[in-house]
């Protein structure tokens, strides 16, 4: 079955904020009966970043699902690959491939591994999950397109953590040293880890100020308001911008909200009924 | 007979620029490293298809397939020992299991940083990249072999790792057309007794080790392997089957390496008594030519491996 979101979202016109938010909502139940269903899956960094694949794919990105291949298309890298579950979600109901996939989520030979393969999903760009791949990877494709003369962008989404990896911190550098302005590097700052709060592991702060002096606009937003994620992502500038997204770990279920523990725990089925009943309102 | 000696990254970096010309989609990537790569030339005719990330070998490795990712075909160009160490997981995920049309060139492997010392040896670099599912392999011999591996490698589509030598070496294809067939072994010289397997830098010592033991009346065949993975199999059994003995000589590790690779396929096919020639172990100080011989990479020390086998069996 193919989902018909991409048509409600871009058929008539730009979506609106309401529809975004209709569509995030979606992303979360869908993720939420599939990690459920797999019995395996990364929730909590799944809802941190719900808000901004739904923005991305709802309104920013130039991309087809009818072609995914599309030499011009945007790049979009979510190098915390193990949020996969939330990208396959958002995917699916794009209309990049069938909304069954997902229920083979982490089956013998699905092509839904629990970390996005290019070769098995269509919309995939590069293989992550391990830490600060990502990023550099974005960064080639958008010196791809200024040596190609062309307009597309390339996104990526870096989990809070992640920046840890020194490898992130080459590719501030380098982006900043070549001012690209079609660049755009979204950090998931939900402040938690696998194992801690990111603070009390190995601090970021202040995040701004290290990007900013890395040669890039730091955009330091709510990364769950809709319309400052679109503007945010979507403003021009004369640098690289960093979206420093402040957001919550499993965003839009209260108990799940803000703990640990929900890196990658999987709900029970009660869990799931109260999840879906505040995912409904 | 003149005996003309090639730094093998001449070649490379005049056939890249040659296939640069003619095709827009070859572009550069490299970590400070347009000398030791010897990228000026290639920097001064394409300045915005050469791009020097600086030292971070991580990132050049992530940009590269990113490049990939846009129909462009990147040649990394860094000293083998940092690319393939400091870049390993970049290596493995972004482009061997993403497959990237990525081009890794490893420059100046073995020992060829000599008096450096083994922080600037690159003698892990083919047991780490023939661990990684769908990497070929390439190890040009000599200046034909370098400019036809660096032409396949060009329209091969998917990762390459290809080893580059700084060590001058002698021509050992002796005028064999093609030079460089993928995947196929050259029998540069024939031999009933024993089989010398060399690869890179080791070829033309081999040759020499050949020449010491037809003098004492041991006849050597030598198999140049230009392609490590894939391995020419069928000519390994033949070597095997046909002169029951087999050396290998490698400027690397044999545990992993090119030893390692025939010794895994001749266990299952056709074992024969076998002799693993390599740098095993962190080099001391000396030269390249002092290090190779200190390695039992001479010639004579290559013919001594040799006549012990033959000795015997």
């Amino acid at each position: 079955m193919t989902s018909d979101w991409w048509q409600r979202l871009h058929a008539a016109g730009p979506a609106s904020t309401a529809d975004i938010a209709d569509f995030a909502a979606e992303i979360r139940r869908t993720t939420l009966v599939t990690i459920n269903r797999a019995g395996l899956g990364h929730i909590g960094g799944d809802y941190s970043v719900t808000d901004i694949l739904s923005t991305l794919y709802g309104r920013v990105l130039r991309v087809d699902p009818a072609n995914p291949d599309w030499a011009d298309r945007d790049r979009f890298i979510l190098s915390k690959g193990h949020a996969a579950v939330s990208l396959y979600s958002t995917l699916a109901l794009s209309g990049f491939f069938p909304l069954e996939w997902l229920e083979t989520f982490t089956g013998p030979l699905s092509a839904l591994n629990g970390h996005p393969n290019r070769n098995k999903v269509p919309g995939v760009e590069t293989n992550t999950g391990p830490l600060g791949h990502g990023f550099p990877v974005a960064l080639g494709c958008a010196l791809a397109a200024e040596l190609q003369g062309s307009d597309r962008r390339s996104y990526v989404v870096i989990g809070d953590g992640e920046l840890q990896e020194g490898s992130n911190w080459e590719a501030f550098m380098f982006g900043g040293h070549r001012r690209l302005t079609n660049l755009t590097a979204i950090i998931d700052r939900n402040r938690l880890q696998q194992g801690d709060r990111t603070e009390n592991t190995n601090s970021l702060d202040p995040l701004d100020a290290k990007v900013e002096a890395f040669g890039w606009e730091a955009r330091v937003i709510d990364g769950h308001d809709l319309e400052a994620l679109h503007s945010a992502l979507t403003a021009p500038s004369d640098r690289p911008v960093a979206v420093i997204a402040e957001t919550t770990k499993g965003k839009g279920v209260s108990f799940i909200e803000d703990r640990a523990e929900w890196h990658h725990k999987v709900p029970s089925a009660e869990q799931v009924a109260l999840a879906l009943e505040e995912l409904s309102r | 007979m003149s005996t003309v000696l090639t730094d093998c990254r001449v070649p490379f970096a005049h056939e890249l620029i040659e296939l640069a010309r003619a095709d827009e989609r070859i572009v550069a990537v490299c970590n400070d490293s347009v000398s030791s790569s010897n990228l000026g030339e290639f920097r001064s005719l394409f300045p915005e298809r050469m791009f020097n990330v600086g030292i971070a070998e991580q990132n050049m490795v992530g940009v590269a397939a990113g490049l990939a990712n846009a129909g462009l075909i990147p040649f990394v160009c860094a000293a083998s020992p940092f690319l393939t160490g400091r870049a390993t997981e970049q290596i493995k995920a972004d482009v061997a299991y993403s497959r990237a049309n990525v081009k890794l060139v490893g420059m100046s492997p073995g020992v060829s940083y000599g008096e450096l010392g083994p922080t600037h040896h690159s003698i892990e670099d083919i047991a780490w990249m023939r661990a990684l599912d769908g990497l070929p392999i390439v190890t040009p011999a000599d200046d034909e072999q370098t400019r036809e591996a660096v032409r396949w490698a060009a329209g091969h589509v998917g990762g390459v790792f290809l080893r580059i030598g700084r060590f001058k070496v002698p021509s050992v294809s002796g005028g064999q057309s093609p030079a460089f067939a993928f995947g196929q072994s050259n029998a540069v010289r024939a031999g009933t007794d024993v089989t010398i397997i060399a690869s890179g830098v080791t070829v033309s010592r081999a040759l020499a080790a050949a020449e010491l033991l037809a003098d004492q009346t041991v006849s050597a065949r030598v198999l140049n392997i230009s392609t490590i993975v894939p391995l020419d199999a069928a000519a390994v059994i033949a070597a095997a089957r046909e002169t029951g003995r087999i050396v290998v000589a490698e400027e690397s590790v044999s545990r992993g390496g090119l030893g390692g690779a025939v010794a895994e396929l001749l266990a299952e096919s056709n074992p024969v008594p076998m002799r693993l020639l390599g740098v095993n172990s962190f080099a001391p100080t000396g030269s390249v030519e002092f290090l190779l011989d200190h390695f039992g990479l001479s010639p004579e020390g290559i013919a001594a491996a040799a006549r012990e086998l033959v000795g015997r069996a």
